[in-house]
């Protein structure tokens, strides 16, 4: 008998390829019923697939929304990592900077399009400028509660070996709030690459999103539109597994439940 | 019954072995504020605790002890008195005085090495690393200098966070329930391997525990400490030399004068 924790590789694989299967094969067989025009079928799709790579725009496309997300949040992470642990360790200035936090949290990044537009205008920077606000807010609350969550046992040991309020900082609070950090990172990741695709639907004519809205745009190529829905999607989910891959890391590994 | 009293009041007498001693509280009372409460949790403690002397406070769970060793390592200011290390009063954490708290203190995110090596960052890499390899020996962890806390037993990670402590070559070590969590038989190891490291540093060490058998077993004076507020009921000098025999008549004798003065029979 197998241990209880460790589902074999028969099931880790197959089940997730039999569900893949029973979806595309829905999605095949109600294009075929219904008779649509305008829906594309898998089969159109991965036609579509092949002639986006063909026509080799598609690896530019990838490569500038890549480049987005990647300045973009890495900005947010550069500034929103120091700001949310500055925040964490100084609940004063908590008190003043938290409200404005909480109130610009919710405003969807999609929502500043034409403030970006305004002051950026259209290209590039509108669109990285999105993508920033879209990950900056939830790396800073992250840290934050990372920081306020440190153990009080970690700190009165950091203290009891004589380390200064810096080294307190660098050597205990920030290692210990990493797992929280990393947790808030990988959650900006994931709105950077929602955001990306919103902002390139307006505010740029390359990349993924720009793909879509012009694959409609010219001609109503709803195949080309699908197949990048599913290029997006598949994107998405690698670089998600990248950011997992990080969690295993073995200095941050014990702030997380792993099955083994 | 067999017991000696000893406690550093304002005669001039215990003023004196005050001076001597390596730890000395002075009246010392603390209050804590609850909800607009006044919650006295220590009242008027004096104790002289001699150098390379092994203490342990005993009492009640929730009685105070636990603030009290925290009081005495420096994390909290008492309401009134003061503590004193080597005759000077205490304002806060030191290095020369290490506090081990129950496993939970290790660092998850080093390996044993980065944590017993936390407090050595001072020292050359040579000197630092024949520290480890002398600490890791000492507490047998070889073979694990790589691991994480996470991948050790409760009684490993209880034993690196010893070695942690060691490492900086403290004078004492203050050590609160440090066994508590442990099951009963690696608690017994345990016991033997701390008494083993105190024979070999000599470290003076005051240990918190609730465990009468535990403070019989260990100390050379057994301070135990009434309910909140806290006060101390008694002193017992415990003078069964190591290793004891847990089932002499004197261990027994001892131990059931404890239970008695603690206000238990040992029959359930």
């Amino acid at each position: 008998m197998r241990p209880l924790q460790s589902p074999g590789k028969w099931e880790k694989f197959v089940l997730p390829a039999i569900t893949f299967a029973l979806l595309l094969a829905g999605w095949y067989f109600a294009v075929r019923w219904s008779g649509t025009k305008v829906l594309p079928s898998p089969l159109e799709v991965k036609k579509g697939l092949i002639e986006l790579i063909q026509a080799h725009v598609l690896w530019a496309d990838i490569a500038d929304s890549l480049r987005r997300v990647a300045i973009g949040f890495g900005l947010a992470a550069v500034l929103g990592i120091p700001l949310g642990l500055a925040l964490g360790w100084y609940p004063e200035l908590n008190k003043v900077v938290n409200p404005v936090i909480q109130l610009l949290r919710p405003i969807s990044p999609i929502a500043w399009i034409p403030v970006a537009i305004l002051f950026l205008g259209i290209g590039d920077h509108a669109a990285t400028a999105l993508i920033f606000l879209g990950a900056f807010f939830p790396i800073v609350v992250s840290c934050v509660d990372g920081v306020n969550n440190v153990s009080s046992v970690f700190r009165r040991a950091g203290r009891n070996f004589g380390l200064s309020p810096l080294q307190l900082l660098g050597r205990i609070v920030f290692p210990a709030a990493l797992p929280n950090i990393l947790v808030g990172l990988r959650i900006a990741f994931g709105i950077a690459w929602l955001v990306v695709v919103a902002a390139e639907m307006v505010a740029v004519d390359s990349g993924l999103g720009f793909l879509i809205i012009d694959s409609r745009n010219s001609g109503k190529r709803y195949d080309l539109v699908v197949a990048a829905m599913l290029l997006i999607g598949i994107i998405g989910l690698a670089l998600d597994f990248l950011f997992r891959g990080l969690e295993r890391i073995k200095s941050v590994r014990w702030g997380f439940r792993h099955e083994s | 019954m067999p017991t000696s009293t000893q406690t550093a009041g304002s005669d001039p007498a215990a003023r004196e072995s005050a001076l001597k001693a390596k730890l000395s509280t002075h009246d010392l009372s603390m209050v804590f504020h609850r909800d607009g409460n006044r919650v006295p949790v220590l009242d008027n403690i004096n104790l002289n605790v001699a150098d390379g002397e092994f203490v342990c406070l005993l009492g009640p769970s929730g009685c105070g002890k636990s603030t009290l060793l925290n009081t005495m390592a420096g994390f909290l200011s008492p309401t009134r008195g003061e503590v004193r290390v080597d005759n000077e009063v205490v304002q806060g954490p030191d290095p020369r005085r290490i506090f081990v708290f129950q496993e939970r203190g290790v660092f998850p995110w080093l390996t044993v090495e980065g944590n017993i090596g936390f407090g050595l960052a001072k020292l050359s890499r040579g000197e630092r690393e024949r520290r480890i390899a002398h600490y890791i020996r000492m507490v047998g962890l070889q073979g694990f200098e790589k691991a994480y806390p996470s991948e050790l037993s409760g009684g490993m990670k209880q034993r690196l966070e010893v070695a942690r402590a060691l490492a900086v070559n403290p004078d004492m070590l203050f050590l609160d329930e440090p066994f508590g969590a442990l099951d009963s038989i690696t608690r017994l190891t345990m016991r033997r391997e701390l008494l083993r490291i105190w024979e070999a540093e000599r470290k003076t060490i005051v240990f918190v525990t609730h465990d009468i058998d535990e403070a019989v077993q260990l100390a050379d004076r057994v301070v135990v400490m009434s309910a909140r507020p806290a006060t101390i009921q008694q002193i017992v000098t415990i003078e069964i030399a190591h290793p004891r025999d847990i089932s002499s008549a004197r261990y027994l004798e001892l131990r059931d004068g404890i239970f008695a003065q603690i206000g238990l029979a040992h029959r359930i």
